[in-house]
């Protein structure tokens, strides 16, 4: 299906814009979806009209879908492996006297 | 490094065909897909997946999606006569809330590979599939109250257990969905209240209603399990986690008490309390009907999907200036 000049009519071909929301000031945006807009304004519309009809969200992002580089989730093992192996960045790796609060 | 999504695997069109000529799926990634579904993992787009896997979810998710937006006509009949304000406001919001849900599924279905534009063609062209319900008329008032209570609530009991499913976007649009659904099953069990404690021609009107949408809404859960030739593979994905018979009990089960409350009949005669089941039993279900509506024969099909082509070209005028509003901005932006 397409137009005179042969572009394609539907709206599914305009760009694909991954959707944050979030849900009470001071909060996190969390991924709630994506919507397809012709530009960034269209697509916060689209995005407040699909994923915030009722007080879902205090403040919303819109973000290119492909302006995000993600991680693999093949390689999540060796990615993350330089965090997991250093037991000394958590609390419990150090001894405290049993009876005293620390803080 | 990667993109955010899944590779795009092909145009639906072309993909039944397609698949066919995939080879199969290496039967080490299946074992170690397998393991992360038993081990209550969820898997998200990127994720390595059996054909059969995203194909299936392709299909179930887009007839999803279609159902909700077909599901948005047989309500939308009634905006324009609803009998107060109130009604009116309501029944607009949930026509609005059924576009959106529409769009979760898109949106959830696209994480697949697919496009909508490619999906939403197949339901113009008549070849996707959407739940049988929304091919019956709305005839009165009383179908708005009977939609919300009984249609609703099935999809309600449906979708409680596909939040669980697992396929990570599919699952929380369901979640999104559930959410607003409740406010759906209120409002119609609202109104079938209101008729209940009016008027005998209103009481009639509502039992009426019942009595067109009873059977229709206990097929909405799909064909028997010994009839369903896809569940025992869905089951062991958990892709569904219950199956049909046992989602149409459920469902029974919890609207049996709110039809007594109502003081209306369900049209069953052979529905009564199993004390050693604990089980509303039920008689048996017309499944010629039910396939002949999938089939396309049911009272409202033609006229649903006519409605729908016509929505997408009278709406070919919006898309088409939305474009060429970014482009203009686009332009100045760029002289600025």
């Amino acid at each position: 299906m397409s137009d005179a000049s042969g572009a394609p009519v539907g709206d599914s071909h305009w760009p694909l814009w991954e959707v944050f929301t979030q849900e009470n000031q001071g909060q996190p945006f969390e991924h709630a979806g994506s919507v397809h807009a012709t530009d960034a304004e269209h697509a916060l519309q689209n995005a407040r009209d699909v994923y915030a009809r009722r007080g879902e969200a205090v403040n919303l992002w819109v973000v290119p879908s492909t302006a995000i580089t993600a991680s693999a989730p093949s390689d999540a093992g060796p990615f993350f492996d330089p965090g997991n192996d250093k037991a000394y960045r958590h609390p419990q790796f150090y001894i405290a006297p049993r009876g005293i609060r620390i803080f | 490094m990667a993109t955010l999504r899944g590779s795009r695997l092909c145009s639906l069109t072309h993909m039944t065909t397609t698949i066919r000529q995939l080879p199969a799926d290496d039967p080490a990634q299946v074992a170690a897909f397998e393991a992360r579904i038993a081990a209550g993992e969820s898997i998200e787009p990127k994720d390595w997946m059996p054909v059969r896997y995203r194909s299936q979810l392709t299909r179930m998710m887009s007839q999803h999606a279609h159902s909700e937006i077909v599901g948005m006509l047989p309500e939308g009949n009634w905006i324009t006569r609803a009998p107060s304000l109130r009604r009116k406001q309501s029944l607009i919001a949930k026509v609005q809330d059924e576009a959106g849900h529409g769009l979760y599924i898109y949106c959830g279905t696209e994480t697949l590979g697919v496009d909508r534009f490619d999906l939403y063609n197949q339901l113009l062209d008549g070849t996707a599939k959407y739940s049988s319900i929304f091919n019956y008329p709305t005839l009165s008032w009383a179908d708005m109250g009977v939609i919300g209570w009984l249609v609703d609530g099935a999809a309600i009991v449906n979708q409680t257990i596909l939040a669980k499913t697992s396929y990570g976007p599919y699952a929380r649009a369901m979640v999104r969905i559930c959410k607003e659904e409740n406010f759906h099953k209120r409002q119609g069990y609202e109104i079938c209240m209101t008729l209940a404690k009016g008027t005998p021609a209103q009481r009639e009107m509502l039992q009426d209603a019942v009595n067109r949408f009873w059977w229709p809404s206990l097929m909405m859960f799909g064909p028997s399990d010994t009839h369903s030739p896809n569940t025992a593979e869905l089951l062991k994905w958990r892709v569904k986690r219950k199956t049909n018979d046992e989602l149409r009990q459920r469902f029974i089960n919890l609207t049996v008490p709110q039809a007594q409350e109502l003081g209306i009949t369900l049209p069953d005669p052979d529905l009564r309390y199993n004390a050693e089941t604990k089980n509303w039993d039920f008689g048996p279900i017309d499944w010629s009907e039910f396939q002949e509506v999938i089939a396309g024969n049911g009272p409202c099909n033609r006229e649903r999907l006519e409605a729908r082509r016509a929505a997408h070209d009278e709406g070919r005028w919006v898309r088409e200036a939305a474009a060429a509003h970014a482009a203009k901005r686009s332009q100045a932006t760029a002289a600025a």
